[in-house]
């Protein structure tokens, strides 16, 4: 047994169980629904295996580090992270549905990271040699997972209140009598970004330390940098939106969507499109 | 009577107060932020020339974009945060001190009303009797009670962790305690560059401003290395330092080991490796075609060098041994370009071990002269970034202060119970902060406890 076997069960997995959450929409059988959410559980566990094998291998070879120091093992533990928080939401508020709104998101993840990225363990460059890259990657990653599973939230929100025109009334019959009531979702939202936003502050500051620790300051405005304040400006508008009258229900779900497209053109746009320091294995 | 200055800063502090400007500046800010990661940033404004037309670079300047984060409009946004902070919690700190500090004890019924968790008990005991077993009972479940009494009615009220109502101002007390470390780091500490050569020793640093700094120590680089992976990844790039006071070696700072993640701290300034090169020199012998009239020549690494015959040359790149990249070859050899006087230039190879290639090149780009690599002495040097924040330390403050207001603000709640007892009745009420579904079911827990202990009492 392998990781990359694992992780390509993993993916394998995920596909699964995205179509039975569709299916438990589309049928609203329980039974359906318990499976898929169990097909996401032994996902999460092969994934954990897998990641923890990955890190063993990589001593093998002479190069030991965390599975967290380029592109393909940062995406894979993304994919793990949302899974884990839907997991641990699903767990307290037991809303399944919302899987089929959370998994594509894990599953977009594992099939680019398997099919499209490099997947072969690198040694570390010596920019990336220090504990704070751990600290720093998974609080900034379970912040992103939790956006993630917010978004998701978000558009089940938006789709329920478009279908029910505004009025309270529950709309009878159809895949949306499936989804919790409106309320529920726009709770779930706010619970979602509470997770999220206490990791991603700590996840600036580790960074911030981190780089006050490695080049002697902890803030220069480098574009990875600026779009994570970016994200963290969206998201504390989100938490002030509560408290300000009018800025509730459709607007925040909107704030929740748009500070998640951010928070991806943060995490691989600023990569792509812009240039600084933070891009992944790059090095010197 | 209102003058209209009154109106004025009753107003401004009105608009300073709302949280509609709150979403705006936050908005704003995370909006305007877009523009410094697509414009790069801190370059010298010609090297937009490329990219740019002048009009547009003038455009720019003028409005600060090429250095936006301290143009004068983003400070702006970032002080009137700080104005809305500062008045938003001036504004309603008042009220939640109120609730913190002098709670309500009396559940009145105009409380009782506004109160989502309610519950009635009937009972005929002694409402002295049955107030004292309620407390005690509310003391060992819940928290210490305080006990009031009106016109023979007695009300019990307990709460738990109000501090927490105030997590909100103190989170916010945070961002303006980091704002006040960058100021500080800002006004009080610098930033700097120093390169240091191989056995050389150096007391002055060249700051960002571009003026020079004198320490009142001196640094050495011992030694400068750099290890590979065997993929030829680099793992390691080491600067050996030692600091002297006087002249003299600092005990503790001997031989120091610099290298990336790893800085050197010294009286509060901050080294950090940050890159290196090569200083060292190159050594050619020059000659006719024939071989005639030798000359030795150095060249430095970085510089060039004027050859006979009006061409100059200098060293692109050398090796100690030539043969993995070419085959059948061996010993050092030098990748030099030259350039001759009519603009033109090319780059080729000379070797030590081989001068009839040397020999062969020359003749068949024209008339000489040949050129013979001797071999080079490296000379690596080491550029330190260097630093000194004194804010530093009040940023983290902030940070662990912002952490810990976050959580309290999230995930604790001010809970609170009132209970009346009149004859015959028993009234529960109870509140919470937030999360009130889970009070909810702590709530009518607790009453039903509460119901059972009344009876066992009998
Ligand atoms: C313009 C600046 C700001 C103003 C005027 C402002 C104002 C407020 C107000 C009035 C509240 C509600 C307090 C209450 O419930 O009584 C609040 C809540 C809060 N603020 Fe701010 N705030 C600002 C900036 C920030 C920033 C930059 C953060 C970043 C951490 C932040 C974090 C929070 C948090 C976490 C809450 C609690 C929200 C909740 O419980 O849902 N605020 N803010």
């Amino acid at each position: 047994m392998n990781s990359s076997l694992l992780f390509n069960i993993t993916t394998f997995a995920y596909l699964i169980s995205m179509l039975a959450f569709f299916a438990f929409l589309a049928s609203r059988a329980k039974a359906v629904g318990t499976a898929a959410i169990l097909i996401a559980y032994s996902g999460l566990l092969a994934q954990t295996t897998a990641i923890a094998l990955r890190w063993k291998e990589s001593y093998d070879m002479g190069v030991g580090h965390a599975p967290l120091s380029n592109l393909y093992e940062s995406v894979v533990f993304f994919s793990w992270t949302i899974v884990l928080i839907f997991a641990l939401l699903d767990i307290k508020y037991k809303y399944r549905v919302i899987g089929a709104f959370v998994m594509p998101f894990a599953l977009l993840g594992m099939a680019w990271a398997q099919l499209g990225l490099h997947t072969g363990i690198e040694p570390l460059v010596p920019a990336l040699q220090s504990n704070w890259l751990l600290y720093h990657v998974i609080t900034c990653f379970l912040g992103y997972a939790a956006f993630a599973v917010a978004c998701g939230i978000s558009i089940m929100y938006l789709i329920k209140a478009a279908s029910d025109g505004g009025g309270d009334k529950e709309s009878e019959g159809g895949l949306l009598s499936m989804f919790p009531p409106i309320r529920v979702l726009d709770d779930l939202n706010y619970r979602a970004i509470m997770i999220g936003f206490p990791l991603l502050t700590l996840g600036i500051i580790t960074g911030a330390a981190w780089a006050n620790y490695a080049w002697g300051t902890y803030w220069s405005w480098d574009p990875k940098e600026t779009w994570s304040l970016i994200v963290w400006f969206v998201y504390a508008a989100f938490l002030h939106a509560r408290i300000t009258k009018g800025w509730v229900g459709k607007r925040a779900a909107w704030l929740s969507i748009i500070g998640f497209a951010a928070t991806i053109f943060c995490y691989l746009g600023v990569n792509l499109f812009l240039s600084g320091l933070h891009s992944y294995g790059g090095g010197q | 009577m209102t003058t209209p200055k009154k109106d004025f800063l009753h107003s401004l502090w009105d608009f300073f107060c709302s949280l509609k400007l709150t979403m705006f500046l936050l908005i704003s800010l995370a909006v305007i932020s877009i523009i410094g990661t697509i414009i790069p940033q801190g370059i010298p404004p010609q090297k937009y020339l490329a990219e740019l037309s002048p009009a547009k670079i003038k455009l720019y300047k003028s409005l600060g974009f090429f250095d936006m984060y301290h143009s004068w409009w983003f400070i702006l946004l970032l002080y009137m945060l700080t104005v809305n902070l500062v008045a938003c919690s001036i504004k309603r700190l008042p009220h939640i001190w109120q609730i913190v500090t002098k709670p309500v004890t009396t559940l009145t019924v105009s409380l009782e009303r506004s109160l989502s968790n309610t519950a009635t008990i009937a009972c005929s005991d002694e409402t002295i009797k049955v107030k004292d077993s309620i407390a005690s009972f509310i003391k060992s479940e819940f928290s210490e009670p305080t006990i009031t009494e009106a016109d023979g009615v007695w009300h019990i009220f307990a709460q738990k962790t109000p501090w927490c109502r105030l997590s909100v101002y103190f989170v916010h007390l945070s961002v303006i305690v980091i704002f006040i470390g960058s100021i500080i780091g800002s006004l009080f500490g610098y930033k700097g560059f120093v390169n240091i050569l191989e056995g050389e020793t150096v007391s002055k640093i060249m700051l960002r401003s571009e003026k020079e700094l004198d320490l009142d120590f001196a640094l050495r680089l011992d030694q400068f290395s750099v290890s590979k992976y065997p993929n030829g990844a680099p793992k390691e790039f080491k600067s050996i330092i030692t600091v002297l006071e006087n002249g003299k070696p600092v005990p503790d700072y001997t031989n120091t080991r610099v290298i990336v993640n790893d800085p050197l701290n010294y009286k509060g300034i901050t080294f950090y490796q940050s890159s290196y090169g090569n200083a060292g020199s190159y050594f050619f012998i020059v000659t006719d075609l024939d071989g005639g009239n030798p000359v030795k020549l150095a060249v430095e690494s970085q510089s060039s060098v004027n050859l006979p015959g009006g061409t100059s040359m200098h060293v692109t790149d050398a090796t100690n041994d030539v043969s993995p990249f070419a085959p059948g070859l061996s010993g050092p050899a030098a990748q030099v370009e030259v350039h001759s006087p009519d603009g033109k230039s090319e780059s080729f190879v000379v070797y030590a071990n081989h001068p009839e290639l040397n020999i062969q090149h020359a003749k068949t780009h024209g008339t000489g002269p040949v050129l013979h690599y001797k071999g080079g002495k490296d000379l690596m040097y080491t550029g330190l970034q260097v630093a000194k924040d004194p804010g530093v330390e009040i940023v983290w403050l902030g940070c662990l202060m912002m952490v810990f207001g976050i959580y309290a603000a999230f995930f604790i709640s001010h809970r609170r119970i009132w209970v009346r007892v009149e004859h015959g009745k028993i009234t529960v009420g109870g509140n919470t902060s937030k999360n009130q579904s889970a009070f909810a079911l702590t709530f009518d827990n607790l009453v039903e406890r509460l119901k059972k202990d009344l009876i066992k009492e009998k």
